[in-house]
């Protein structure tokens, strides 16, 4: 049954909101140990949640459009008095004063928070293998990576341990463990939903968004968490768009663009992409044309440099961002003689080792001498893709691609080729760097019978249409994907 | 502006001291040449005319944003503000009264 369903059900009475988190938290217990998809279990604080509101709807009260829905939460989200850790160690022990944004919405909404997340430190990796409280595993073959950063949040839903969680996605976070794990991944338009209590990784590209099994759970839970926030300054003055509300339109007259270059095809395609999620891509696009839609090749050359200009603009945001762990105001402190050794200490035991690599990349690509050759360069790079993307959005409403270029990979197959692990996200970035939407739909299987992700982009604020896409592709597939409970 | 020359060593050693970070041999040895890849594929981008080409630092054409200047949280006097100070000091290292407590900055303590 969809989360949509579900909440419907708690509304009306049918069912209790402790049910639903009795069976989730059963789900868990059961399957846990194999996935480590979370850092911590919210077990007693969701069974008083649940009563809480189940004695609302008792007395004839609404709680809201996520009545008694769990939702797991990333933990680089701000929960007031409940530990979030990045899955660094130098955040160890720290519990946040106030709320993300986000969870003030998920609770206004009736929602149940069921747990933290696992993730790549600070979201700092593409297989969730870079946390300090061990790998997630892919809930599909436990031998292999759920993707990453947000690895924990695609596996707690992909195993049905939570109807809904949050991913954050800065290069592709969201959108590529999705489509490892099978699940509905969303990255919605920069600054549709508010970072307020998102820990920053790089701040112009970080953007949080829904893991879901269905595309209709999805717009459920981003319609809920999208819309201004005055305590976020980058967060878009408008209200949130009406997504459940079109997804039964079709794509009838859209225009569809496949894009060669980020999709192994055509003369200037990048190269390692798998031959079945190049099929699988194809069949997407045929799904499209077949409802209606115009589907073509075309190409937004400077896609291919998108991987470049990130991996200089994000760990250049990282090292700024991440100065602020330096053991004074919150977390781990390793004590020392003086302040300047404390703050050394500190970070060389708390941070991990692609953290610290990001936060020297970023500090040499600033530092003087080297930022107009790498910073100031990828900066203008950054604005080829936008123009690139302008240029194609004004022949097409949607464009189309894999989401990753393979399936999920084996567990420690990449982790010590950081260059390698870097190109798994080479179809997500340039989405990033634009500030566009972007999501990913589960679309049948590799021949290793690993779940395939297509992703349907838009232009700044293109979500409605991006889901109308969505529907149609999910609807081929036969609706729910992955497991359910 | 030419790519510089390949990271070094010393590249290396210097980065991790500005960014507070303490590096065995080993370590210096294994980030150098991780560093080096990535910044060899980032080369890519040498092939690009980027004369003349407006640099982006961010996706949203927002210039500053203001609020009005209004108090929001409340003073000293305020129960749920200290409240609020003591909550975030708790989560600190170590403080001493309404401050951050940290080892000497300067040389010896006065």
């Amino acid at each position: 049954m969809s989360a949509f369903s579900l909440a419907g059900s708690v509304r009306s009475g049918e069912r209790t909101a402790r049910s639903i988190v009795e069976e989730h938290l059963a789900a868990i217990a059961d399957g846990e140990t194999e996935i480590n998809a979370f850092n911590l279990v919210m077990a007693d604080s969701a069974l008083e949640r649940a009563d809480r509101l189940d004695a609302l709807v008792a007395k004839g009260g609404d709680p809201g459009p996520l009545a008694g829905i769990p939702v797991a939460l990333k933990d680089n989200m701000c929960t007031r008095g409940v530990p979030t850790t990045c899955g660094s160690r130098i955040l160890d022990g720290w519990r946040p004063p106030y709320n993300a944004t986000v969870v003030e919405r998920l609770n206004d909404a009736g929602a149940v928070l069921l747990g933290k997340t696992n993730m790549d430190e600070f979201a700092m990796g593409s297989s969730t293998e870079n946390s300090a409280f061990g790998p997630t595993f892919n809930p599909c073959d436990t031998t292999r990576v759920p993707g990453g950063s947000s690895g924990g949040s695609a596996a707690a839903v992909a195993a049905g341990f939570t109807p809904l969680s949050l991913g954050s996605d800065t290069g592709g976070s969201i959108r590529q463990p999705a489509a490892l794990c099978g699940v509905v991944g969303v990255k919605p338009t920069y600054g549709r939903v508010s970072r307020y209590g998102l820990v920053a990784f790089a701040s112009s590209l970080d953007q949080i968004g829904p893991f879901a099994n269905s595309v209709v759970d999805a717009a459920m839970l981003l319609e809920v968490i999208a819309g201004h926030d005055p305590m976020d300054s980058t967060s878009i003055p408008a209200a949130a768009p009406d997504l459940l509300g079109v997804l039964d339109q079709g794509v009838e007259g859209l225009r569809v663009g496949i894009i060669e270059e980020i999709s192994g095809s055509g003369p200037t395609g990048l190269e390692g992409f798998s031959p079945d999620v190049q099929s699988r891509l194809a069949e997407a696009a045929e799904t499209l044309a077949a409802a209606g839609a115009t589907v073509e090749k075309t190409s937004v050359p400077s896609t291919v440099f998108g991987l470049s200009a990130y991996y200089v603009i994000a760990p250049a945001e990282a090292s700024s961002n991440l100065a602020r762990f330096d053991g004074v105001r919150f977390g781990l402190r390793v004590d020392a003689e003086n302040t300047v050794d404390m703050n050394a200490a500190t970070r060389t035991a708390g941070f991990g080792d692609e953290v610290k690599r990001r936060i020297m990349l970023g500090t040499y690509a600033l530092s003087a001498g080297y930022y107009d050759a790498y910073y100031g360069k990828s900066q203008k790079v950054r604005t080829l893709i936008v123009e690139d993307f302008a240029r194609a959005y004004g022949s097409y409403d949607l464009l189309l691609s894999p989401t990753a270029p393979t399936t999920a990979f084996p567990i420690g197959e990449k982790i010590d080729d950081p260059m390698l692990m870097y190109l798994s996200d080479v179809c997500t970035i340039p989405s990033n760097l634009a500030g566009h939407p972007a999501m990913s739909v589960p679309f049948g299987v590799g021949d290793d019978g690993l779940p395939v992700g297509v992703q349907v982009l838009a232009p700044a604020n293109g979500e409605a249409s991006m889901f109308r896409a969505a529907a149609v592709l999910e609807a081929a597939t036969g609706g729910l994907t992955g497991s359910t409970t | 502006m030419p790519t510089p020359g390949r990271i070094t060593r010393d590249d290396v050693a210097y980065v991790a001291r500005l960014a507070r970070l303490n590096l065995t041999d080993a370590e210096l040895e294994g980030f150098t040449g991780q560093l080096a890849d990535v910044l060899d594929h980032v080369a890519d981008i040498e092939a690009l005319a980027l004369d003349g080409v407006v640099p982006t630092s961010h996706p949203l054409p927002l210039s500053n944003v203001f609020r009005a200047d209004e108090p929001a949280v409340g003073s000293d006097d305020d129960a749920d503000h200290r409240l609020f100070c003591e909550e975030v000091l708790a989560a600190a290292p170590a403080f001493e009264e309404s401050r951050f407590r940290v080892p000497p900055v300067l040389g010896e303590a006065p």
